[in-house]
């Protein structure tokens, strides 16, 4: 019984990876912190879709091509992200999300 | 030969930690440039749990592509945006940290519960194998569309950082 054979350990490192991302996203200190969480919760996505891959999925390949394209999903997300940051501190002269008051409204 | 599966075990309980680690100083560190060096460590692990899910390419794919450039990029963006001590001064201590630990624990106990009380069956008969080539196929052949699909998002996610990142910082 070695545990890097058992579909349920990977599982359940995904579902840390998933949980420190919420944890972090909602204990948001800043907009790039923000962005980190989110980073980690597409990555336990797409370690869930690794680990189904191998053990149940009919075609090993279908993982895979997810996997690849939640990274391309990934790279364009942080992208755009680091822009509108970037934009929001020009205007605002600060990155925490609760003094970005005008953008709710 | 059994010892070989007690050292890949071994190294698999090591980037178990690797990833644990990660993603606890990715969320907890105060500096927000320590932040990213932690994501980059917590996808190091990640990156070497796909060895062991019989995927090299992907797992070179992921530290080409997530430690390589995501994280440049996000490094990129904090040193242009903030500096540092700003940052320290200013978040020393997080918000909502009652609420970020109960939804944390919540979750983490649901869905540890769905994972052992569920049934996962194996697939019955399969189809092709790990290898890179089948994989190349069947990204050509049967997901074709999604693959150019990925290109456009890429090009305009590109267009958008550049429209958007006009004027750097504005100090001047």
């Amino acid at each position: 019984m070695f545990f890097s054979q058992s579909l349920e350990t990977y599982l359940l490192i995904a579902v840390f990876l998933f949980v420190t991302g919420i944890y972090g996203m909602v204990q948001h200190r800043s907009f790039v912190g923000m962005l980190i969480s989110a980073e980690l919760v597409l990555n336990s996505a797409a370690l869930n879709f690794m680990a189904f891959n191998k053990f149940t999925a009919p075609d090993p390949a279908v993982g895979q091509v997810f996997t690849l394209f939640i990274m391309g999903i990934a790279a364009a997300e942080v992208a755009i992200a680091i822009s509108m940051v970037l934009a929001v501190y020009r205007r605002y002269r600060c990155d925490d999300p609760d003094n970005v008051h005008e953008m709710k409204h | 030969m059994l010892i070989y599966h007690y050292i890949s075990e071994v190294l698999f309980f090591a980037f178990i930690v690797l990833v644990f680690f990660g993603g606890i100083l990715s969320v907890k560190s105060k500096i927000i440039i320590h932040s990213v060096l932690g994501l980059a460590v917590c996808f190091l692990g990640v990156a070497g749990l796909y060895f062991y899910l019989d995927s090299p390419f992907l797992s070179m794919m992921q530290i080409l592509i997530y430690v390589g450039a995501i994280c440049i990029v996000l490094v990129f963006g904090v040193m242009v945006g903030y500096t540092p001590t700003q940052i320290a001064e200013k978040h020393l201590k997080g918000k909502n940290f009652m609420v970020a630990i109960f939804s944390g624990i919540s979750v983490f106990f649901l869905m540890s519960a769905m994972i052992f009380k569920s049934e996962f069956t194996p697939a019955l008969s399969k189809t092709g194998d790990f290898s890179m080539e089948w994989l190349g196929k069947s990204l050509i052949y049967d997901y074709c569309l999604a693959f150019e699909l990925i290109s456009l998002i890429l090009l305009a996610a590109i267009i958008g950082a550049i429209i958007l990142g006009q004027g750097g910082r504005g100090d001047n």
